[in-house]
């Protein structure tokens, strides 16, 4: 199955990625093969076969309610490129 | 000292032979010394080591040591370590300074044992040659002009030129056991879940497993009974009993019954890898095992399904990179969506981007079925193949990789036919299975490795197995001739 580079770019965009324009033939080729590769699920017929999501098809563990967790905002906060006042900034989004 | 595994070494240390302050500069004199031609770590923490190993010291005196107590280990740098750079690889975490420990590294600071450091690996474990990680490719020490493997290259390629004595991996499609293989050393990919994930940044959340990488399966078992178990931090962590892992080593191995899937044996197998393991399979037939034909007749969709499954969970987990909360961030965005994008775009390589797209094209409007439930079906029919399997025979044994180490640069322009080379791991992931990658022989001086994958929570039994065949061979204890 091949795709264009108007895939790309769509793709490219859903997953927040900026792709630089003279490398997108390159991306619209590995990625065509790639999905060759994966279309050779085809070959097989899975109608009456359930997905298997996970190894150990279990049920999601739950716990109490509880507060476990100390604040760390600023131990967390050091790392972040920009922070004010405890927030972390961003270019303004909302004019 | 640099000889000795970890078993020699503990027991070294417990006769005050020598200290582990001294044989922990020992390491770091080495890693001075050789690794600038194979690059294998990208994080060096001496005085952090040296410190641990005075610890260490002290508690081997005090009679509290336990087995790894003052053993130097170095970890991959995918798992986080409290005040020391993180990176998994990438330019995106190149200031990351992790402010936790995963519990792979808190359970091995209990233990007493003494990070060295942080091994290069293939940016966020994307990749089977370690040629993707930001840092430069890790060289195999065996040959250096050949790849050690990946994404755990740097880890294999530490514990095979003697850098240390072991290191951890982890494994998501043949991680841990396909570098095992390609330098020639001993590695176990666990089940699924039963080592903690937590802190150790994720790839693809159904398949990653945490294990242990080292010269030989009896030091596997030692680094198991540190690694394993129940962590309530790892929502899929599975609370099921941990056995003592060097308990059940030395069990004889009559009566084994060994299944050979056709398929591992099929075209695509380099017949030199093929005559090695064949006369790995001789020697456990010589320790009483019979071997029994198998069938995986579904072996040909694990890698079209893998390569819809991991994608997809990778761009899901990717997502956190975002350029706001810690790591890369591009200089002077114009917008947040200009944030977004070129902090993503400027940080992450091209094998991470093409997995990205992949996995967002696969979950997009109108293709969700067509490839991720599609892919999950034809992981319910691997799973299926290897539950009829084990219901014959106690453990799977093939080749771990299809050829020996491949050259630099051989297969980095067509990621489909780098893809091919973990065609033989990557079955155990969908499944969930553990499994682990043996030497057991050579082509021309590039190691082979022997893969014996069990059944379930079955690691105790191919430590045993690998155990019983390392003390009757010696290819685990050969060393690269440079690093000797």
């Amino acid at each position: 199955m091949s795709i264009e580079r108007s895939d790309v770019e769509k793709i490219a965009h859903l997953a927040r990625l900026e792709v630089i324009e003279a490398d997108v033939p390159e991306y619209v080729r590995n990625l065509s093969n790639i999905l060759d590769l994966v279309a050779q699920m085809d070959s097989v017929d899975t109608d009456n076969v359930e997905p298997m999501a996970h190894p150990m098809e279990m049920a999601q563990r739950l716990r109490e309610d509880v507060v476990t967790e100390t604040d760390q905002r600023d131990h967390f906060q050091q790392i972040a490129p920009q922070t004010e006042n405890g927030l972390y900034l961003v270019p303004k989004v909302i004019e | 000292m640099h000889n000795k595994t970890i078993a020699e070494l503990s027991q070294c240390l417990a006769r005050g032979e020598f200290s582990s302050a001294e044989l922990t500069q020992v390491y770091l004199d080495r890693i001075e010394k050789f690794d600038g031609q194979i690059n294998s770590y990208i994080t060096v923490t001496a005085d952090e080591a040296l410190a641990a190993a005075k610890q260490a010291d002290a508690q081997i005196k005090a009679g509290t040591a336990g087995a790894l107590t003052g053993i130097p280990l170095a970890q991959k740098d995918i798992f986080c370590t409290n005040g020391v750079k993180t990176t998994c690889g990438s330019k995106m975490l190149d200031n990351f300074i992790s402010p936790y420990d995963a519990t792979v590294i808190s359970n091995f600071k209990q233990a007493g044992a003494v990070m060295l450091g942080k091994t290069n690996m293939d940016e966020f474990a994307m990749g089977s040659s370690n040629e993707t990680s930001f840092y430069g490719a890790v060289k195999n020490p065996w040959d250096l002009d050949a790849v050690p493997g990946g994404s755990s290259g740097g880890s294999a390629a530490v514990v095979a030129a003697r850098l240390a004595p072991a290191s951890t991996g982890t494994d998501t499609g043949g991680s841990i056991r396909q570098p095992a293989a390609l330098c020639g050393i001993t590695g176990l990919k666990p089940t699924y879940g039963r080592v903690s994930r937590y802190g150790m940044i994720a790839f693809a959340s159904s398949l990653d497993q945490a294990g242990p990488m080292a010269r030989t399966a009896e030091d596997c078992a030692l680094m198991m009974n540190a690694m394993a178990g129940f962590d309530d931090k790892d929502s899929t962590s599975i609370e099921h009993d941990v056995p003592d892992y060097s308990a059940s080593l030395n069990e004889p191995l009559a009566g084994l019954k060994i299944g050979l899937p056709k398929e591992y044996f099929a075209e695509g197998l380099d017949n030199d890898v093929a005559t090695a393991v064949q006369a790995a399979i001789e020697e456990y037939k010589k320790l009483g095992a019979e071997i029994v034909e198998v069938s995986l007749p579904n072996t040909g969709l694990s890698i079209p399904a893998y390569y819809v499954v991991a994608p997809a969970e990778c761009s899901s987990n990717l997502s956190r990179f975002d350029g706001v909360r810690f790591g890369y961030r591009c200089e002077n965005p114009k917008d947040l969506e200009d944030l977004y994008k070129r902090s993503r775009g400027e940080a992450f390589g091209p094998e991470v981007k093409r997995r990205i797209m992949i996995g967002a094209y696969v979950l997009s409007a109108g293709y969700y079925d067509a490839y991720y439930i599609k892919a999950q079906k034809a992981r319910q029919l691997i799973s299926q193949d290897f539950k009829q399997a084990f219901e014959k025979v106690d453990v799977i044994m093939g080749p771990t990789s299809p050829t020996v180490a491949f050259n630099l640069g051989e297969k980095t322009d067509d990621p489909v036919t780098m893809y091919l080379s973990d065609a033989y791991t990557i079955a155990t992931n969908l499944a969930g299975l553990p499994g682990m990658s043996v030497p057991c022989g050579f082509v021309g001086q590039r190691p082979v490795g022997l893969q014996i994958i069990g059944n379930y929570f079955d690691e105790a039994r191919l430590l045993n197995v690998a155990h019983q065949y390392q003390q009757n061979t010696d290819w685990h204890a050969q060393a690269p001739a440079a690093f000797k």
